[in-house]
């Protein structure tokens, strides 16, 4: 009986099929979304998720969201890039780097389709890319870090020597100087993303060196889980705000927020507005937040952050602006002068004052 | 009281049906997963089993694909199957196929831009010598040294890894790439990309070559004196020392041909469907084609066929993460079964299950 059922089902379905690819008008709007972690509780791709989880509640109904995780960046990326295009979606977002040429080669086969490719750097007529100017949230943690440092060490755990990772170590160490001219940084390369056993070696290798500030371009916990133990370390949250270590050693965080972003694309997809743009925002307009401050940070860092902050919100002040020169003293800004876009998005130098060098 | 009973030799019967009696417990113990996370198990099934193949909105796309993520599969678990075989365990195929995806990109973006017939061959036969030269590795150092072959291919994984990562930031970055990771696309170097040969086919260069390796190593296997010496190396180790198999050069020869296979799906890999060396270029073929190994018994036929089973997996298994929401772990833990039962359906190969009051051990 009970088989018989199972067979009788699996026939069933074998003779239906899925929904049609053509939207009708009136239908919901379709939203791919392509992740290259899992979702997890914390860091980069449960901040994407959150986004996609915001678009469903804004727009309820008229749209509907589907997701893939761990999608390999390469040739399995153009795949199920290719399935989410036939089983209907009219807006993709791609949310990490390594999707750059299978998003184009899918786009040029979908014209129909738009696509949103994260951090990336090419653009179609129907591929746009967005990403937030991390490197503000930096300036502020630097700020903190060089009020707060006791030996003058802090310890960066960087992932891969690539622009947006020297973008943040360049940022941190400038705002930290600029409160505290004997601040030493030291980075460690660590060549992941996310890998809690590496990320805690590097923490406690950083510990073990007199840093007792440990901040992180990695999503996982491990390193506040390390400086935690330590007692007298002080971190700051990645990606998401990482609460749990709060109020020590986690005193605040840097927390990508895209929902707005996703919201707005959606809507103007469904409204017909979509354009392909470049999209590259910050403080101002919100993609990046800055978590809630510790108390245990005295009165007066916590106003000068906040200050700072303010600044940046207000877009009165730019984290890279002049006089400031490369590691090896040549000359890179004039005073005044602010970084053109450009620059930072190819950074491949130290500004001056940092040690060591960046591996190649 | 079931009790196991020892036969005197392997059963043919079970030999050949213990996979397809893997994969219906599969689904059973699958079904079972995917309702217990509340989604409709008939329907997770049918979308990883029936609609990459024969859903009307999919398949003309998801089958060539099928062949485009069975190729490098079972390439590698080709040559891997070979050394199980015999005895000789390379569990770093998964170096082996970054490391013939480097030297072969390597040649192409050294000569870059230069466009001759020649390129694509030369990248060939540096992506097999990059792969057959890590496998030597390990195979060396237990010849000379006695040192275990798993721990030392395995470990070797992680240095080619590490050297991966160094190229795609370091020797081989695109210098037009801003200083983002990652080399040159091969797919828009028109002498080194390994196209489709036939539009909508998914067949490329990798794959043709996987077909040949079945054959290849179907013949060797039978009709060759190598082949023999390796399947009673396996089966009988003392009656081969008798019958004149020298065992060094068996791990030799099972390692070299192995590493050589994986360093071709590198290869075939990095100059088609993958395109460019990057950070993350390996996603583990490496590895699951020593699940696929097993599960084609060994046997090249049967490779083939557990390689296509596999991609169906995968594919399969994309669709029903996006069109059910069902979790990417899910997929995985599904995927697993497969080997599980695999390997616990073995079990009745060599053994009997008897019941009733066992006798007395002796």
């Amino acid at each position: 009986m009970k088989r018989r059922t199972v067979l009788g089902g699996m026939a069933a379905a074998a003779a239906g099929t899925l929904a049609t690819p053509l939207r009708a008008a009136g239908d919901p709007l379709k939203v791919g979304f392509v992740y290259v972690g899992p979702i997890g509780d914390l860091g980069w791709t449960h901040e994407h998720d959150q986004g996609r989880l915001a678009v469903e509640a804004h727009y309820g109904d008229k749209v509907e969201t589907f997701y893939q995780e761990n999608v390999p960046e390469g040739a399995d990326a153009e795949r199920v890039l290719t399935q989410m295009c036939l089983s209907g979606a009219g807006l993709i977002f791609t949310t990490s780097f390594g999707y750059m040429d299978a998003t184009l080669n899918v786009a040029r086969k979908f014209p129909n389709v738009k696509f949103e490719h994260a951090t990336g750097y090419k653009t179609a007529p129907n591929v746009a890319t967005y990403s937030a100017r991390f490197y503000e949230g930096r300036a502020v943690i630097g700020t903190i870090a060089g009020r707060m440092t006791k030996t003058n060490k802090v310890g960066y755990i960087a992932s891969y020597p690539i622009p947006e990772v020297i973008r943040g170590i360049n940022s941190a160490y400038i705002h930290a100087r600029k409160v505290n001219p004997d601040v030493e940084f030291v980075v460690v390369w660590v060549y992941t993303w996310f890998d809690p056993a590496k990320e805690g070696d590097a923490a406690q290798a950083l510990i073990d060196q007199g840093c007792d500030v440990v901040m992180q371009h990695t999503d996982s916990t491990a390193p506040q889980a390390v400086a935690k133990e330590a007692g007298n370390v002080m971190t700051f949250g990645q990606a998401s705000d990482m609460s749990a270590y709060a109020p020590w050693p986690r005193v605040t965080s840097i927390i990508d927020n895209w929902a707005p972003y996703y919201i707005r694309r959606v809507g103007e997809v469904m409204d017909g507005t979509w354009q392909p743009a470049q999209t590259w925002e910050g403080i101002a307009e919100g993609m990046v937040k800055i978590g809630p401050m510790s108390e245990r940070l005295p009165a007066e860092v916590r106003a000068e952050a906040e200050a700072l902050i303010e600044a940046m919100r207000k877009k009165e002040y730019h984290p890279f602006t002049g006089p400031l020169n490369k590691q090896d003293g040549s000359p890179w800004l004039a005073e005044g002068e602010v970084a053109d876009d450009g620059t930072l998005l190819g950074m491949n130098f130290y500004v001056e004052g940092l040690k060591g060098s960046i591996p190649s | 009281m079931i009790r196991l009973e020892r036969r005197p030799e392997p059963s043919r019967a079970w030999t050949a049906a213990t996979p397809i009696l893997a994969v219906a417990l599969t689904m059973l113990a699958g079904g079972a997963l995917f309702a217990a996370l509340g989604k409709d198990p008939v329907a997770a099934i049918r979308t990883i089993f029936w609609d990459p193949l024969f859903n009307e909105q999919f398949a003309a796309y998801s089958r060539p694909q099928l062949l485009v993520k069975a190729g490098p599969l079972i390439l590698i678990a080709i040559g891997l199957s070979l050394g199980f075989r015999a005895g000789v365990w390379n569990i770093g195929a998964e170096g082996q196929y970054i490391i013939g995806a480097i030297c072969g990109a390597g040649v192409a973006l050294a000569l870059y831009p230069a466009e001759s017939a020649l390129i694509f061959p030369a990248m060939v036969l540096a992506g097999a010598l990059g792969g057959f030269l890590w496998a030597m590795i390990p195979a060396i150092l237990k010849t000379r040294f006695n040192t275990n072959e798993i721990l030392v291919s395995l470990l070797l994984v992680y240095v080619a890894e590490q050297l991966l990562a160094s190229m795609a930031l370091g020797a081989m970055r695109n210098p037009e790439g801003g200083g983002f990771p990652g080399s040159r696309n091969l797919q828009q170097y028109p002498s080194a990309h390994n196209p489709e040969l036939l539009a909508n086919t998914g067949m490329h260069w990798g794959v043709v070559a996987a077909f040949l390796a079945v054959i290849g190593a179907y013949v060797l296997l039978n009709r060759h004196i190598t082949g023999f010496h390796i399947r009673l190396a396996g089966e009988a180790p003392k009656a081969a020392r008798f019958a004149g198999v020298r065992p060094n050069a068996l791990v030799v020869f099972c390692f070299g041909v192995s590493g050589a296979l994986a360093g071709l799906a590198g290869l075939f890999e990095v100059s088609g469907p993958s395109g460019q060396i990057s950070i993350d270029f390996n996603v583990g073929y490496g590895f699951t084609a020593i699940i696929v190994a097993f599960l084609g018994r060994l046997h090249p036929l049967g490779i083939l066929l557990a390689g296509l089973l596999m991609a169906l997996t995968y594919i399969g298994g994309e669709l029903a993460q996006f069109m059910l929401g069902l979790p990417a772990a899910a997929i995985q833990a599904f995927q697993g079964m497969l080997l599980f039962f695999l390997l616990a359906v073995d079990v009745l190969t060599n053994y009997r299950v008897r019941l009733g009051r066992g006798e007395v051990a002796r």
